[in-house]
This record gives C-alpha cells, structure tokens and sequence, in this order.
C-alpha cells in the first residue's frame, strides 16, 4: 500500500494531452477508473465476492443447501484437520506435487538443452518442438482417456513391459493401492513438461553467447560450462516455474477425477477430490468450505514465495 | 587433430539425435495410439499383440461421433462458451490494459496486485462459493454461469498479456490523435488496437484454449446433458457406453482439433507470448 503512489517515471500523465479539450480535474482523474470498471466490477463479483463467501461458510453450518445457516466456529476447521482421508489427502498432494515438480524440471531442461543445440537444423528442431509440446495441448479430459487406455491392464504399457521382460503380469496400474499414486504422477509428468519447457528454451536463449566463449577459452568441457555458465543464468526462471508448477499442480483436480476418482482405498485422494466430494457428493458444503479455505491458505504461503521471488530479479 | 574434432562432433550429434528421439517416442507415442485406436473396431483395441495400424482400419468410430446429436451437442456447446469468452475477455482486458499502459492512477498497483494474484486461486476453493451464486442468480446450468466464471481464469492473463503488449508501442502514436483534439477512448480503438491485432490474436488463442479446455466448473455448474461442454461429454462417454475406447478417442480428436489448430497456426507468436507472460509478468 505504501508504494502505491510512486509514478512509473516514463508514463505520460494525462494531464500532458488533451489541449483541446478543457475538461475538469475531477473528470479527467475518473478516466482510467472507467476503463478499468469491466474489470474491477467482474473481479469483485469472481474473486473478492466468492472468497468472502466460502470463509464465512467454512464458520457456519446447514449451508447452501438448507435456507437457516447457523454459526458453528471452528467446528469445520476441527473436522477437516482431524478427518484421516483429509490428512491423507494432503500427504498425496505433497507427494504428487513435488514429484511432478522436480520431473518436470528435469524433463523440461533436457528437452530445452537438447532443442538449444547448433548441431541440429532449424527445421529438425522445430517439428521435435512440436512433438515434444504435443501432450500440453491436450485437455485433461483427453489426457486422462488416453492414459486410461493405455495403462488399462490389457493395455500398450503392459504388453511392452512384459515384451521386454520388466514384470512378469499384467500390471493394474490404475487400480493398484500401491502404485496408483505412481501412476497418476507420471501422466501429471508426461501433461505438464512441456511449459516448464517452452519457459526454459526462451531463458537459455536469452544467455549473452560470450559467456560460453569466455568459459571456452578458459578450457572448460561441455559440462563445467552447463554447471558454471547455463544453471546460474536459468536459476532464476528456473525457481519462479518450480512455484508456479507446486501451485497448478496442487491445484489439478480433473486428472485424478477422471483417472481414479481419488481411489483405489483413497491412495490418489488430493485435496482438490476430497473437497469436491465433500460438497458435491456429500452434499457437506460447509466441511467443503473449511476444506477449501485450508487450500486457499496452503496456496497463499506458496504464492508468496513466488511474488518474492519475482520482486527480488 | 581436425579429425578428432569432426569425430567428437559427429560423436554429439549422434548422441543429441538418439537423446532427441528417445523423448520424441515419450512425447509423441501416447497421442499416436490415441489416434490409431481410433481407427479401430472396438474388438481390436486391446487386441494381442497390439498393432498400430490395424487391419480393420475404418472411420467407424468417427462417423458415430460425428452422427450422434448428443455428442454434437456438446462441441456446440464448448464453441458458443469458449467464443463467447474469448470475445468479452479481450474486451474487458483491452480497456484495463490500455488503463495500466497508459495512464497513472492512484491504487493503480493495489488493482494490479490483485489482478496478478487472482491466477494463483485455486478453482476449488471458488466452486463452492461459485456453486451458490450461480444458483442464486439463476445462472444455473446456463451459458452465462459458464462463461461468466470462465472468465475468472482468462482475465487477469489477457490484461497481464495487453498491458506489456501495449507497453512496448511508442507513445509518440498516441500523440497525434491528441494534438486532432481527440480523447483517449479515440486514440484506443483508431491507433492502438488496430496495430495491437497480432497481440491480441496471441491472447484470445490462448483465452480460447484455457475456455474449451476448462473441466471444474463446467461439470459443476451444468446439470443436463445438453448443457455439458466436450471435456464432459468424453467422461459422460466413458460412463455411458461400457468402454467404446475406439468411440472415446475418437471423440478426444475431434474434441482437441481446435485448439491443436489454432496452436499450430499461430504457434510462434504464441510461444511468445506465453513465455513473456510466465516469466516475466
């Protein structure tokens, strides 16, 4: 709030233009409020409204769904934290999202380095480009038939396993207590490399080529280079994507709806499938709410990483 | 020593190359088999020992999809909302854009801050409120309720997305307009957006995408059949039919052929974008 005020020094004020049209002060200062109106009003009604909606659900009862909410306190909030699937929930969240996030950085930074290299035509680089961003265009909907499909016990995946002798049955991928949480990330991983991706070939195009040609003529081999020249130049894009990718993919909920439902035995419950089911086949909205609001919160501690780490390039 | 050099270049090459195609085959081989099951009798889809081009080859599947009401239904229903909001989006964000890009204003960072923090709200915890407004303004189970919460996502992107884009045009531009006499709303629509048209292409594609590719609240805030969008109505598919994988793949391609055209179309400009907007915004 404190820095609200300070101009950007290269704007021009609109106190500079318009000479031939006298108009009042007051008018003129009202001008970019109207252009922004559409937006603040839409914002007030999608964000600032709903979320002042579920906090004051998250502390009453018989809401939603019944006309006499009453207050209830902490109440949800002491449900949802002592509910063993809401705990274990979050413990498949933590799982699957650090999981994805360090596989999609790796897959993202082998992909880009390879894309990056002089050795290969432009023409070669551009179609394993667009192979390689293929499974970000999909919708998740899609994502989660196909891998159904293919990880479907008399599926593709199975039959090459066994053709190459790494199991020795046909494997439930999906349906297995014990791997399903596997699963689930891994297509997480195949869906979601492709920005982490993108992000980082534009960053290792921005790295100034006299820094490799310096580190060249200092004798270093082709990994010092990517260890001392490459890594520290993408660090910073490489720290802001990581966040980002921990906050979307906390946020995933059509994957694991359509892949397991949040099953086998709750194994792929996240905290987006236990909170839906909360409100929508358990009609309990004002448990959903308090749910809801402890994502809010979870995703909050994350955002503020993210905004200081933004602030501090 | 020339010789070492051009073998231990060879040598990389080889290596990129096989690097290359390994993470091809992990990229690509998912997609081709959704597509060559959908070439497929539904018997033959889990067939022993797998084939990716069948000898029953035939369009079958799609002519099912395609000749089905219901499931027409559904691509209409996704084009009217993901068209609709992509149009209102721009609007709505060329008008703010031009606010931020052009003019300094109290509170201006406040409203900024909360634009950039609305895209970290997770879409769960909006359902639930989401749910009981809708209902409420009896926008339930309508093309309005969708594409009025649509625009929670693609909003504060296309403003975030304008504004740089408006940002890097010089204002020398808008100088000749006021020196006519004419107001800024003039110097919007006669200067800036006829010149901002490649931008703004960028971001209504990817305002498109992000509408024809939403699942939560689309199967929350619908109730019918004849309201669900296509994500919805691939799920409805797999419940309805006992497993016609070839039919659901099917219906997956035609239901992703949009967005993969537009992608491929106008993929330089947009990869862009995306990545000005991911990393630098």
């Amino acid at each position: 709030m404190t820095s609200m005020t300070a101009p950007k020094a290269a704007a021009p004020t609109e106190e500079q233009v318009t000479p031939g049209r006298p108009r009042s002060v007051l008018a003129r200062r009202l001008i970019p409020y109207g252009y922004l109106s559409p937006t603040v009003l839409l914002i007030a009604v999608l964000m600032v409204v709903p979320i002042i909606m579920v906090i004051s659900y998250s502390f009453r009862d018989n809401v939603i769904v019944q006309e006499n909410s009453v207050f209830a306190g902490f109440a949800n909030y002491t449900k949802v934290l002592s509910d063993p699937d809401f705990l274990a929930a979050l413990k498949n969240t933590a799982i699957f999202i650090s999981v994805s996030a360090v596989a999609h950085l790796v897959l993202g930074l082998a992909f880009a380095l390879m894309l990056n290299t002089q050795l290969l035509s432009g023409v070669t680089k551009a179609i394993f480009r667009i192979v390689y961003i293929l499974p970000w265009l999909f919708t998740i909907a899609v994502i989660a038939v196909i891998w159904r499909l293919l990880l479907d016990p008399s599926g593709v995946v199975n039959y090459v396993l066994h053709t190459l002798g790494l199991i020795e049955e046909s494997v439930n991928w999906l349906g297995d207590p014990g791997k399903a949480l596997w699963a689930v990330t891994f297509v997480n991983v195949w869906s979601g490399y492709p920005f982490f991706m993108i992000s980082l070939l534009a960053a290792l195009q921005g790295i100034p080529n006299d820094l490799y040609e310096a580190a060249a003529v200092d004798g270093t081999n082709w990994f010092q280079r990517f260890l001392h020249v490459t890594l520290p130049q993408l660090r910073p894009v490489i720290i802001s994507m990581a966040v980002l990718d921990l906050i979307w993919t906390s946020q995933q909920f059509a994957l694991i709806w359509m892949t397991t439902g949040g099953g086998p035995l709750n194994t792929t419950e996240m905290l987006s499938t236990y909170t839906y089911k909360q409100a929508f086949s358990e009609y309990e909205f004002a448990t959903a709410s308090a749910a809801a609001v402890i994502v809010l919160l979870l995703t909050m501690v994350l955002a503020f990483f993210y905004v200081r780490q933004q602030r501090e390039r | 020593m020339a010789t070492t050099v051009k073998t231990r270049h060879t040598l990389a090459k080889a290596g990129v190359i096989t690097g290359l195609v390994i993470g091809g085959l992990f990229a690509g081989l998912p997609v081709l088999w959704m597509l060559s099951t959908s070439f497929k009798g539904n018997g033959e889809v889990f067939q022993n020992p797998p084939e990716l081009i069948t000898r029953g080859f035939s369009f079958d599947a799609y002519r099912e999809i395609l000749g089905n009401g219901a499931q027409l239904r559904f691509f209409l229903n996704s084009y009217v909302v993901a068209f609709v909001v992509t149009i209102l989006t721009l609007l709505v964000a060329v008008l703010a854009g031009f606010a931020f890009s052009r003019f300094t204003f109290p509170f201006q960072k406040t409203i900024n801050a909360v634009i950039v923090s609305v895209q970290a709200v997770p879409p769960i915890t909006l359902v639930i409120p989401y749910f009981g407004l809708v209902v409420a303004l009896g926008l339930y189970n309508t093309y309005p309720g969708l594409i009025l919460t649509h625009m929670v996502f693609t909003l504060p992107y296309a403003i975030i997305m304008i504004t740089a884009y408006l940002n890097t045009l010089p204002r020398e531009l808008d100088e000749s307009v006021k020196v006519d006499g004419g107001t800024s709303w003039t110097t919007l629509w006669r200067i800036l957006v006829p010149i901002s048209v490649p931008g703004l292409i960028a971001v209504g594609v990817y305002t498109f995408m992000i509408s024809w590719n939403e699942y939560l609240f689309a199967l929350t805030l619908t109730r019918t059949d004849d309201m669900r969008t296509v994500p919805i109505g691939i799920q409805l598919l797999m419940g309805q039919h006992s497993y016609e994988w070839n039919q659901m793949m099917a219906m997956s391609i035609l239901g992703s052929a949009p967005v993969l055209v537009l992608f491929l179309l106008f993929q330089r400009r947009f990869i862009g974008g995306l990545t000005a907007g991911a990393v630098k915004a």
